[in-house]
């Protein structure tokens, strides 16, 4: 029953290696190469294309999360833990729904990711925090954070860009937009 | 407040290399120094590190957007379903909807069968495959038209026999035929007649495969029969013939009257004609006579669930059993009436000729 799917991908380490790089080409052709594969796993096992497309990129940010950090181990293909990864959350998201009917049909091999699930969804909570934090925190607090912390621009660059007359001013504003999104991301955290 | 945005400035320095190299040296210090100094660093390495996290996931988050519109979801979606048989489809859409139809469906046929008293009648139905297996012996004492007198009429002063049917004289001096199934397992049988005398018989031969037993009165009390008005008949009637019996359905003689309806009897059994004619527990062992005068069956059983289905033996295979009597255990030579005294008659004189010859048997078990 199982249809191979042949698409012409790169190597495993040119993809870790395009990962660490920070290469938007090799993460496409990562992208486009596996994602027949988990469609096929969803839409046979009562999905549709939403969810597999949800929890596809949910494995792939995983994935990538694994590389960047660097304690990637080449262990398994990375076809391999794709799939097991989308597997695992594609039967918590049916026993969520209760669709589950008790068994799933397979058309890889799989390893147990468990540990990598529960470290991507702790992940996954800093990112919703981080996300509803910065956006409290407003303009033009949020673009100047971005822009430095994530953007890697320099403070001459964001001085021009909202035309603080002085670099040091700019890095004064910038460290209290700094504390104020911690205050905002640590009270959210005492919240939940 | 003041002093943590202080601590911000101080530790970002630190992070970025904007001190001077004591401030840094006497920085480090003061973290090996401060363990609360030194959480707080690492609290605020950590927050920059989600934050750059966030950063990388939600860049990688926007590609993957941009990537994902590059896909033929349509064709790949088309390419990898796996292709079920229609009706399989059909059947998990409708899965419920086929659940609760079949279950309504089963419901509404019970409760139809229930209030119908189908069930009922399918039991009745698997006695007649029983009847079937066993032909001749369950048929007849299933159909037999024995009465139980007891249950008619408990509070007679002479004990009461226990099943009753109709016998008639074979011959003057004494001979009487009836159903076996009438006298079957029978401790002592009575005859009595129509003034109300009861005598004594003895079975003396039973010829169960043809329904018939043939008695002999016993009793010293009895004397003998004037001639017999009828006789036999030893070819076989016509369909619509008309014929009646008398019998003893109740303690008085009761006439019936009716038609010859087939050749065969109850599941094709050629021993018996099909008599459309009222008879009921307790006609069994009765003559069955036409116009003239002629005996040509003896009642013996009724179909249920049938109606006017009634069974007569055939008067050739009554003629039969006697012929198959041995001659040597008779005490008396059983002769047959040859000559008809009755045909000339009409209904009523034939039977206010008749009734002295039938008599009810009684039997005690």
């Amino acid at each position: 029953m199982n249809k191979k799917i042949n698409h012409s991908k790169p190597t495993d380490s040119e993809i870790i290696l395009g990962i660490l790089n920070n290469s938007s080409s090799i993460l496409k052709h990562l992208y486009l190469a596996y994602f027949p594969m988990i469609l096929q796993l969803v839409i046979n096992n009562n999905g549709d294309e939403d969810d597999a497309k949800d929890i596809y990129q949910e494995a792939i940010i995983v994935l990538h999360g694994k590389i960047k950090s660097g304690d990637f181990e080449l262990s398994s293909k990375l076809k391999t833990f794709i799939y097991s990864v989308c597997r695992r959350l594609w039967l918590k998201k049916l026993s969520q729904k209760s669709r589950f009917s008790g068994d799933i049909k397979d058309y890889e091999d799989y390893i147990p990711v468990e540990q990598e699930i529960e470290h991507h969804q702790e992940k996954d909570k800093q990112f919703t925090m981080m996300h509803s934090a910065l956006k409290d925190l407003g303009e033009p607090c949020k673009t100047i954070i971005e822009d430095f912390y994530i953007h890697n621009r320099s403070m001459q660059e964001i001085c021009e860009k909202f035309g603080y007359t002085n670099a040091d001013n700019a890095k004064t504003q910038k460290y209290k937009c700094l504390q104020r999104l911690k205050k905002i991301f640590f009270n959210q955290k005492i919240e939940k | 407040m003041s002093s943590e945005l202080a601590l911000i400035k101080r530790i970002e320095a630190y992070l970025y290399q904007e001190m001077s190299d004591e401030e840094m040296i006497q920085f480090e210090q003061e973290r090996a120094a401060n363990p609360a100094l030194d959480s707080k660093v690492v609290a605020h390495l950590d927050f920059l590190k989600s934050l750059k996290n966030y950063g990388e996931v939600q860049d990688l988050k926007s590609s993957m957007k941009n990537f994902h519109q590059q896909l033929d979801i349509v064709a790949l979606k088309e390419e990898l379903q796996e292709k079920e048989p229609a009706f399989v489809i059909f059947f998990r859409k409708y899965k419920r909807n086929l659940a609760v139809a079949a279950s309504v469906a089963i419901l509404a046929t019970l409760i139809t069968l229930i209030s119908t008293g189908q069930f009922r009648k399918a039991s009745n139905s698997s006695t007649y495959n029983a009847l079937k297996r066993d032909m001749e012996s369950i048929k007849k004492s299933q159909n037999a038209l024995i009465r139980n007198i007891n249950s008619k009429s408990p509070n007679k002063e002479i004990a009461p026999s226990q099943f009753g049917g109709t016998g008639f004289a074979l011959s003057s001096n004494g001979y009487l035929v009836t159903n076996y199934h009438v006298v079957q397992g029978a401790d002592s049988v009575y005859i009595q007649n129509n003034k109300g005398e009861s005598f004594k018989v003895q079975t003396i031969y039973i010829d169960p495969s043809y329904d018939i037993a043939i008695l002999q009165i016993v009793d010293p009390l009895f004397e003998s029969l004037s001639p017999l008005p009828y006789t036999f008949k030893k070819s076989s009637s016509d369909l619509g013939e008309d014929v009646y019996t008398i019998g003893y359905p109740r303690d008085e003689v009761v006439y019936g009257k009716g038609y010859l309806s087939a050749q065969t009897g109850f599941g094709g059994d050629s021993i018996a004609y099909q008599v459309s004619i009222p008879v009921n527990p307790g006609n069994s062992g009765g003559p069955l006579m036409d116009n003239r005068g002629n005996v040509i069956g003896v009642i013996s059983g009724k179909q249920t669930q049938v109606d006017g289905a009634a069974f007569a033996i055939k008067s050739d295979y009554l003629l039969k059993a006697i012929e198959n009597i041995p001659q040597d255990s008779l005490k008396k030579k059983l002769k047959i009436n040859s000559k008809n005294s009755l045909a000339s008659f009409n209904r009523t004189q034939q039977i206010k000729k008749m009734q002295d010859y039938i008599f009810m048997v009684k039997v005690y078990n």
